[in-house]
Parts: C-alpha cells; structure tokens; sequence
C-alpha cells in the first residue's frame, strides 16, 4: 500500500485549514477557494505531491485536471519537492541598477548551482519583482524578504542556514 | 539642491514608521474610523457623490476616477455584489501598497468599510500577491481585531449591515494585477483576463457586480471624508485631487516612498533633500521611467512635469502605479530594456498570440544585440514586433485581450524612440560599448 500522503496531525490541519477556506466563499462556489487551498498543501508538504492535489480537487469539487492548470500556472506552487530552502533572486531593472546581477552571480558560485538549478538544500531562482526597489538588491528565502542586501549581510544570512 | 519643493502635510504615510503604527489602539488615537462613522450616517448615494467630488482617482495605474467606478455599479442588481481590492503589487519599481499593509492596515480597511456601505457589499477579498507574506500578517491581524472591535461582521458600528472581509494571497503572476485576471484568481483559476465589455462593475466576481480598487486608493478614501470632499479636491489638480505615493529606486542617494503633492516634479522628487537627494557624485541622469516599468521612458531633459496623470500624459507617458526609477549616465539603455523585456516575457499569461510570440521575441532581439550579435535590421524588426502587440503612438488598447501586451510594447517604443543610437552602437560596434559595466557601479556590489 502506499504511504499516507499526511500524518495524523496533518490530516487535522489540513481538514480544518480547508473548511476555513470553503466557508468564505459562497456554498455553489468552492472551487474559488482552489489557491488558498494549494497554498495550504504547500505549507504542510513543502509542494504539491500529485494525491495531494487529488485531495484538494475532491475538496473543492472539481476535477484534478483543474487542480493542475492552477498549480502549473502560478510560480510560487512547487510541482517538484524543492530544496529546503528556496532563494528567489530579483534581477529586474531597480535591483540590477544596484548589483543584483553581480549577487545572483555570487551566490551561483557559493552554491555551486545556476540560477534554475536546485540540491537538497537549495533551489536557486531568478525571480521577477518583489517589490523591494528601494531597497535594492533584495531576495526571498521561503518567501522571507531579505533587503539592502550587501555581500557581508548575505554571507551572515546564508550561515544561518542549516 | 536644498529643499524646495512645496511641503505637503503626509494623509497615507503620516504614520509610517511610528511605534505600533499597524494596530487598531495607533489607528483610533489617531481618528480612525471617525471617516466610517459619518459615511454610515449617509445616504449611500451622497458617498459616492463626496467621492466623485473629491477627484480621488485609481492609485494602481489607470488612474481612472474612483466614484465615478463606484456609480457604474447596478442599483438594482439582485445579485449580491463584491468589492475586491487589487494587493497584487508587482509593476517593476512598484512598492508603496506594501507600506500601507504593513504599516497602517486599518486606513486601507477603513476604506474598505466606506467603500462596501456605499456599494451595497456585504463581501470583500483583499487580494495581495503572493510573495507578500509580511504584509499579509499585519493585514490579516488588522482584519481580526476588526472583527473583534465590531467593524466588520453582523453590524459595523453598530449599524444593521453586515460586511466580512477576507484575505487571499496569489501566487506568484504579475498578470492578476490586471482586474479581470484578478478576479479569475479570485474565483480560483488561472489568472487569464477577461474581454471587457462586460466590465466587473456588471460582470465582475462570480458573474455578480464587482468593484475592484487598489490598496492606496481605498486607503485614501477616509480622508475625504475626514478633511471634506473639497477640501481634499483642492490638494491637488482640478482633475485629480489628495496627494499620491510614489516609489523612487535606481541610481539616487535615496531612494524610497514619498507621499508628494500632485504638482511634485519629477526632478524634485530626484533632487530635493526632502525625497531622493540627488545622484551620487560624479553621475548625471539619462533616463527616467515615471510610473512603473510599463510607463515610456523619459529622457533627462524631461523631467520639469509633475508626476500626474495628466501632466505626464502630455508627454506621451504615464504616472501609472507611481513607480519611479532612475537611471544613471554609466547605465546601458540596451541592457535595461532587455531587463524589462524579460519581465513581461516570463509574465504573459499565454492566452493572446501577438502578446505570448512578441514577449519572448522581443527579448531575444534585446539580448542578441545586448550581447553584441545584432545585425542591421534587428533594430526594425524589435520595432516590428513591438508595433504587433501594440501599435504606437497608442490608438487604445493593442492588439491583446488586456494591458500587458501594451505594457510590454510601451517601453520598447520609447526607448527607441529616444536612446535608438545606444542600439545602433551596439550594432555598429559588435559589442554593448558598456563593456562589463552594464551597470555603472552602485552600491556594495560594484
């Protein structure tokens, strides 16, 4: 048999996180809870596992299919388990006029992986804006900002990751 | 150069950076919900008078006039009716919605109270963009203890009319700041815009009548009613009133949020020692982008215009979503456009040909002359295939279902239009004549 895609407490947290989301979106219209849901999913799994997505379609009454097309289409959702921790680089305009290319090119380096490219540890990404241009360079680790970056900051943040 | 400009008294950010600013006790002392207690002792109609006669207009970047948005709704629908706010900040050089939800949250909610009264909404979803993880906290916090203090629920302030106000996160589309998109990731789907007409305010959430604002507009409300509809009419132009935000990043000492009057330069923003200070020694501006990486770019002998909707609408750009970004005479026209191309390419949704081709189209043409490949002819063909998304000068919308393909053809245009030597040198030289330093240098990282 296969594994049970949750453990225990799990399973409690996602039953309730669902009903929550289904109860604030009208009766005929479950299915519009469907990224509230998947985040759910992603905060327990750390990704979207293909049952898991089964699970949430069954939830929100409609076809897994639909659950995919989501899934797929939104880049914070994870259709592959990612590292353990996920650095989203900025390189737009307002982040490259302060340095940003030269950190991603940095951290490519540190890391021994390109930019696309993940380990257990790590996936690296270059990502669009994240809306911190006055605090140019900045990027995300598991959705926590990090701004002002300056190479010793990095270095200080990145040791703290075990 | 020292301060100059005119000072304005700050409405939106005034309590930025104070203790405790985000909590409902901060936002009381303050006088908050005072606003909401006088709009629930109006006649909904008289609200959306007061708010088409205090010239507030649309802070996301059409900048299309609030009340008049607000009568476009049904009076006699039966269908149930939505106010859906558009937290899905991402237009590069954007970042000033974030700084309401994490620093005053209550304003913006307040507004939203007004905002559903006067509508006839009993439901709104605050719609943030995904990567928003902080301000979401601060929001969702702000949204419960109004729940606790009797603001939102079975009665707001006592008053038989029940609101409930929810929070959802995206994840991660630039597309789903456009409202019709917004209101499909809303509805739990891909973020694919709708053809308009029907507008949301018809056709908007689950087919019901929708009015879909941004996060600063609606944090601006409250002040129309605590200053008076003329009185915040009369901060501003005669057709835009209040004061805005505007975000200012790229090569100047400092960047950052500044509320400013609508009559505010662009080069006071730069220069005045009130907001950016100037660029630091030795550089000089090139280009300036105004409203957000989409608005067309302007050259440094443009920039005496007040960063308003009209006023930069006379120089064929736009004040857009207020993002203000500089660049500095070291900095490479070819290589920033490529940046900006780059963005609308990886965030077209996919659903209109000319905008899903001529998005990556277009940044191959930047990088292959960027990288010194380009041949005679690239600079046409860039042009070209701009010209197939959205024709320019614009004639209204391009040749998509929404503005994405326009704001992905705006910048090519214009950077065209007034940096085309840098492109032609590129060429001619086989190489960007930035050498390895695409970027001048700025900050640690040079």
């Amino acid at each position: 048999m296969a594994e049970p895609l949750f453990t225990s407490e799990e399973q409690k947290t996602f039953d309730a996180g669902i009903a929550e989301i289904i109860s604030h979106y009208p009766p005929d219209r479950k299915s519009a809870g469907m990224l509230p849901a998947l985040r759910l999913l992603q905060e327990i799994k750390g990704w979207l596992p293909p049952d898991g997505l089964r699970l949430v379609a069954k939830h929100l009454e409609v076809t897994p299919e639909r659950a995919m097309e989501v899934a797929s289409f939104y880049v914070m959702y994870h259709l592959k388990k990612p590292g353990k921790y996920v650095i989203d680089v900025c390189t737009n305009l307002s982040c490259s006029l302060w340095g940003a290319e030269k950190m991603l090119a940095y951290l490519e380096e540190k890391l021994g992986l390109k930019a696309g490219e993940a380990n257990e540890k790590f996936t690296l990404r270059e990502t669009e804006c994240l809306a911190s241009c006055g605090t140019a360079p900045c990027l995300q680790i598991n959705e926590d900002h990090h701004e002002s970056l300056t190479k010793a900051k990095l270095d200080a943040i990145l040791a703290k990751l075990s | 150069m020292a301060s100059t400009a005119k000072t304005i008294e700050p409405i939106i950010s005034a309590a930025w950076g104070k203790p405790q600013s985000w909590t409902l006790d901060s936002y009381r002392k303050r006088g908050g919900y005072e606003a909401l207690k006088k709009a629930l002792q109006m006649e909904p109609a008289a609200i959306i008078d007061e708010v088409k006669k205090s010239n507030l207009r649309g802070r996301g970047g059409a900048g299309f006039p609030t009340g008049l948005k607000w009568s476009f709704v049904p009076k006699d629908s039966p269908k149930p009716k939505y106010l859906a706010v558009n937290g899905d900040e991402s237009e590069p050089g954007t970042f000033k919605d974030r700084y309401i939800l994490e620093d005053d949250p209550h304003m913006m909610l307040e507004g939203i109270a007004i905002a559903s009264y006067a509508l006839g909404v009993h439901t709104c979803y605050v719609y943030l963009r995904g990567e928003f993880k902080f301000p979401a906290e601060r929001t969702q916090a702000a949204i419960d203890e109004a729940y606790k203090a009797g603001i939102f629920g079975k009665k707001v302030l006592g008053k038989d009319y029940e609101l409930n106000c929810y929070l959802v996160r995206g994840a991660g589309a630039y597309i789903c700041g456009e409202e019709t998109a917004l209101l499909e990731s809303l509805e739990g789907k891909k973020g694919w815009p709708r053809l308009k007409p029907p507008f949301p305010a018809v056709v908007g959430l689950f087919g019901c009548p929708t009015v879909v604002n941004n996060v600063e507009t609606l944090a601006s409300v409250p002040a129309v009613f605590q200053q008076g509809a003329d009185a915040y009419a009369k901060l501003g132009t005669d057709k835009s009133g209040g004061t805005r935000l505007v975000c200012l990043s790229g090569t100047v000492n400092r960047p950052g949020v500044y509320e400013v009057s609508m009559f505010t330069t662009l080069a006071e923003l730069i220069y005045d020692d009130k907001y950016g200070r100037g660029m630091p020694a030795g550089r000089k501006v090139k280009a300036v982008i105004p409203g957000g990486s989409s608005a067309p770019v302007l050259g440094a002998d443009e920039l005496d215009v007040a960063m308003e909707f009209e006023a930069l609408k006379v120089k064929q750009t736009m004040a857009g979503s207020g993002g203000v970004i500089v660049m500095d005479d070291a900095t490479c026209m070819v290589r920033s456009l490529w940046r900006v191309a780059r963005f609308y390419a990886e965030e077209s949704c996919g659903q209109c040909t000319p905008c899903r081709e001529g998005t990556p189209w277009q940044t191959r043409l930047l990088r292959k002359i960027e990288e010194g490949r380009g041949e005679p002819g690239d600079i046409d063909m860039l042009s070209n295939v701009a010209s197939s998304i959205a024709p320019y000068p614009p004639i209204g919308l391009g040749n998509t279902i929404c503005a994405l393909g326009d704001a992905a053809a705006l910048p090519t245009h214009s950077f065209l239009m007034r940096f085309r030597d840098e492109f032609e040198a590129h060429i001619r030289e086989h190489r960007c004549p930035f050498g390895d330093k695409p970027w001048g240098s700025f900050g640690d990282w040079s």
